[in-house]
């Protein structure tokens, strides 16, 4: 080994380790208790026997978690092409002399309780929760990428197939329903 | 994007989804800009967009934190990983 600091794994001691700290991960992002433990497992199973292609250079730990940051993709790219996909509702005229134009019972409405000091509510925070939920699944998984789990945009595409314009559309649609959907549900009740 | 200077709330509102991840360009910038001093829906759009964005960063936090792998599933875990271990 040479005298720079060099990292080194030790299997028998990953459970203990990083075992919470890989599930926090994933659960926050699956939001399924099961699917989570299989996440954490596969990668466990994946370092093991991808010990060799550890150069030593990252942490263990910053390993583990590029190793399962693939596993979240994949799964989601799993998803993604299943059945089961909720309907985008449009907020603006796709066509006639209107086009692009806000239909009239989408526009945005005044956020009257002040929004911005209650952020930190945690009935906001449960709507918020709600209504990511119900993004259609392809949506939500895009958009909590870009936004959550901060992805570049090129890695998604990437690894969803997609290209930067498709992307920013599905933003785009995500952040409209979102938006309105947070209305609906927090603000005008 | 076209590169005509009047845009409609659609492509403004795209723009400003884009411009909450700081990737959209300083053309695109100006003419939402413009827009926006012109259309009060797409205005209040846009900060409430703000606001979304503020409640997103704290999304992971607010993700239940007490979720977590009981002893038994770990003690199973463990069991499995040593086989896969063996097996190499």
């Amino acid at each position: 080994m040479s005298s720079t600091k060099k990292h080194t794994l030790n299997p028998n001691k990953w459970i203990e380790l990083y075992a919470d700290y890989l599930f926090n991960y994933t659960i926050t992002r699956v939001d399924n208790h099961d699917i989570a433990k299989d996440l954490v497992q596969e990668t466990f199973f994946s370092g093991v026997k991808g010990q060799d292609n550890f150069r030593g250079q990252a942490s263990e730990r910053t390993w583990l978690i590029s190793i399962l940051k693939r596993k979240i993709i994949d799964h989601y790219r799993k998803i993604n092409s299943a059945k089961g996909k909720k309907e985008v509702r449009m907020s603006f005229y796709t066509d006639g002399e209107r086009k692009g134009s806000w239909i009239e019972e989408c526009v945005p409405q005044n956020w009257a309780n002040e929004a911005e000091k209650n952020i930190e509510n945690d009935e906001l925070k449960s709507a918020l929760n709600l209504c990511i939920d119900h993004l259609p699944e392809k949506y939500r998984m895009v958009f909590l990428l870009k936004t959550v789990q901060e992805y570049e945009t090129e890695e998604i595409c990437n690894e969803l197939d997609i290209t930067s314009s498709n992307l920013w559309v599905i933003i785009h649609r995500a952040r409209v329903q979102l938006r309105k959907c947070i209305e609906e549900n927090w603000f005008n009740n | 994007m076209s590169k005509k200077f009047m845009i409609s709330c659609d492509e403004a509102t795209a723009i400003c989804d884009k411009n909450q991840y700081g990737e959209a360009s300083r053309w695109d910038k100006l003419r939402l800009n413009f827009h926006l001093l012109l259309c009060k829906h797409c205005s209040a759009y846009s900060k409430q967009n703000s606001v979304i964005t503020k409640m997103l960063g704290n999304y992971l936090d607010t993700c239940d934190g007490s979720k977590h792998l009981s002893d038994e599933e770990k003690k199973v875990l463990d069991i499995k990983l040593h086989d896969v271990m063996k097996k190499k």
